[in-house]
């Protein structure tokens, strides 16, 4: 059974559907990419894998429990899905530790004197481990992301989802950010990424899905698919994208 | 003009000045609670209560405060509720500033952006837990300044307690004026007591403000 299953889903916001039927797997300890073009709806997609959007037809399932808005045990669900974005989306209220601690000790998963000791831990696998007292508006934007996989990583999650982490950041902080993804997916982290960062999607994915208009339009892997797209859509956009 | 036939009421003007601050901090208080649950009612699901919350603004925002005071402390115990002048005041009081305190507080959580709710909800938090926790801290900060410049109007406000005959500052003033027929002095003194109140008051918010919320502002 693959860790996500994903089935003819569709999704429609207003008159526009965003998702004309999709289906993917994704296996454990596997790197996926989605890529493609504005709209395409990538990120529409891996909103609805932590049912941040509801699907309107078809299903989902993480680890064989079906996913939807209205699930009974949501929170537990999404304590073992992370989710990074685009924009960082750090709480500037609260110092890094608490930003990373906050959900941890909410939700049960440690007593509050290991919690500093977790903050420390995840800090270091990011490199920002000289931070943890600093707030969130001290850090750069390449630091902040990464302070937001931090957070991820303190859920201890099963799968982790990236939104276009590097969009946002300034050309020379995209490196440091995609450095610490790769390291977690050597240590074999279930990721599924949407990502404009051809590099990082050739080099650390063990697949490409390529969408277009609402489908997945071509799969496989990195070498096959950016060395001979079969399709012509697939073809274009690699050109476009270098 | 003289000052000193006033100084033998020294202890009632203190007395006045202390009611007069217990007067606005209770109603602030209280105020400040409705506030909060008025601004979480309207932006709730649930419809009559939201209409319920937003005819009490306007019904508060929109009428003399002074009446506001009569009605609770005439009207109402014709209904079986008699309240001393004090309580009276202070619940119509309350009412007043939790009106004005709904419509600051929700304006406050509007400027949280919906990206924060769900940077919580991904964390596994729950409704209340991103409320508390993300939501209302930012969201207080936000509606600080508006807040504590209410809270002035409501301090000085609290003058109009003295129509319903509570022994706040103002209405102790009446006394001494017609006891020393010294009107100029008495009202120059409240005068300077309502400033240096006021005044007192945004030192001690700008203070807090400092305190309670630390975090650097977005660049």
């Amino acid at each position: 059974m693959a860790l996500v299953e994903i089935r003819d889903v569709h999704k429609t916001f207003g008159k526009v559907e965003v998702l004309k039927g999709v289906s993917l797997d994704v296996e454990e300890g596997e790197i996926v990419t989605i890529i493609g073009r504005s709209g395409s709806g990538k990120s529409t997609l891996l909103r609805c894998i932590n049912a941040l959007e509801s699907v309107d037809s078809g299903e989902i399932r993480v680890e064989g429990q079906k996913v939807h808005a209205g699930m009974p045990d949501l929170k537990k669900f999404r304590q073992r899905v992370g989710i990074v974005f685009q924009a960082f989306n750090l709480f500037p209220h609260l110092k890094v530790e608490r930003n990373i601690t906050l959900a941890p000790l909410l939700t049960g998963r440690i007593e509050k004197a290991k919690a500093r000791a977790l903050a420390e831990d995840v800090l270091t696998r990011v490199g920002l481990a000289d931070k943890i007292d600093a707030w969130p508006e001290q850090l750069s934007g390449g630091q902040q992301q990464r302070v937001a996989i931090a957070r991820c990583l303190a859920m201890a999650p099963h799968l982790m989802l990236f939104d276009e982490v590097t969009s946002a950041l300034d050309p020379e902080l995209v490196g440091e950010v995609l450095k610490v993804m790769e390291a977690m997916a050597k240590q074999g982290m279930t990721m599924i990424l949407v990502t404009h960062e051809m590099g990082f999607a050739r080099n650390v994915a063990d697949r490409i899905v390529f969408m277009h208009q609402g489908r997945v339009w071509e799969q496989g892997p990195p070498a096959k698919l950016f060395a001979n797209p079969e399709t012509p859509e697939l073809a274009s956009f690699i050109a476009s994208a270098k | 003009m003289n000052f000193l036939p006033l100084w033998r009421y020294q202890n009632q003007l203190i007395d006045g000045a202390i009611v007069t601050l217990e007067l606005t901090v209770i109603s602030a208080l209280a105020g400040l609670v409705i506030g909060i649950a008025g601004a979480v009612a309207l932006k709730g699901r649930v419809t009559p209560l939201r209409w319920l919350v937003r005819g009490y603004i306007e019904l508060f925002r929109n009428t003399p405060s002074l009446i506001q005071i009569f009605i609770v402390f005439f009207v109402l115990p014709s209904f079986g509720l008699k309240l001393p002048a004090f309580e009276a005041a202070a619940v119509a009081l309350s009412l007043y500033f939790g009106a004005y305190s709904v419509e600051i507080i929700r304006a406050g959580l509007d400027s949280i952006p919906r990206s924060q709710v769900e940077a919580g909800q991904c964390l596994g938090l729950s409704g209340w837990q991103v409320f508390r926790h993300i939501i209302l801290p930012p969201a207080l900060r936000n509606a600080y300044p508006a807040v504590t410049s209410q809270f002035v109007l409501l301090l000085l406000g609290t003058s109009l307690a003295s129509q319903v005959a509570a022994d706040e500052l103002f209405h102790v003033a009446g006394f001494i004026e017609s006891r020393t027929y010294r009107s100029f002095e008495v009202y120059a003194v409240i005068c300077a007591v309502y400033f240096a109140m006021a005044m007192s008051f945004k030192a001690l918010f700008a203070i807090i403000g400092l305190a309670a919320f630390r975090w650097p502002r977005r660049r």
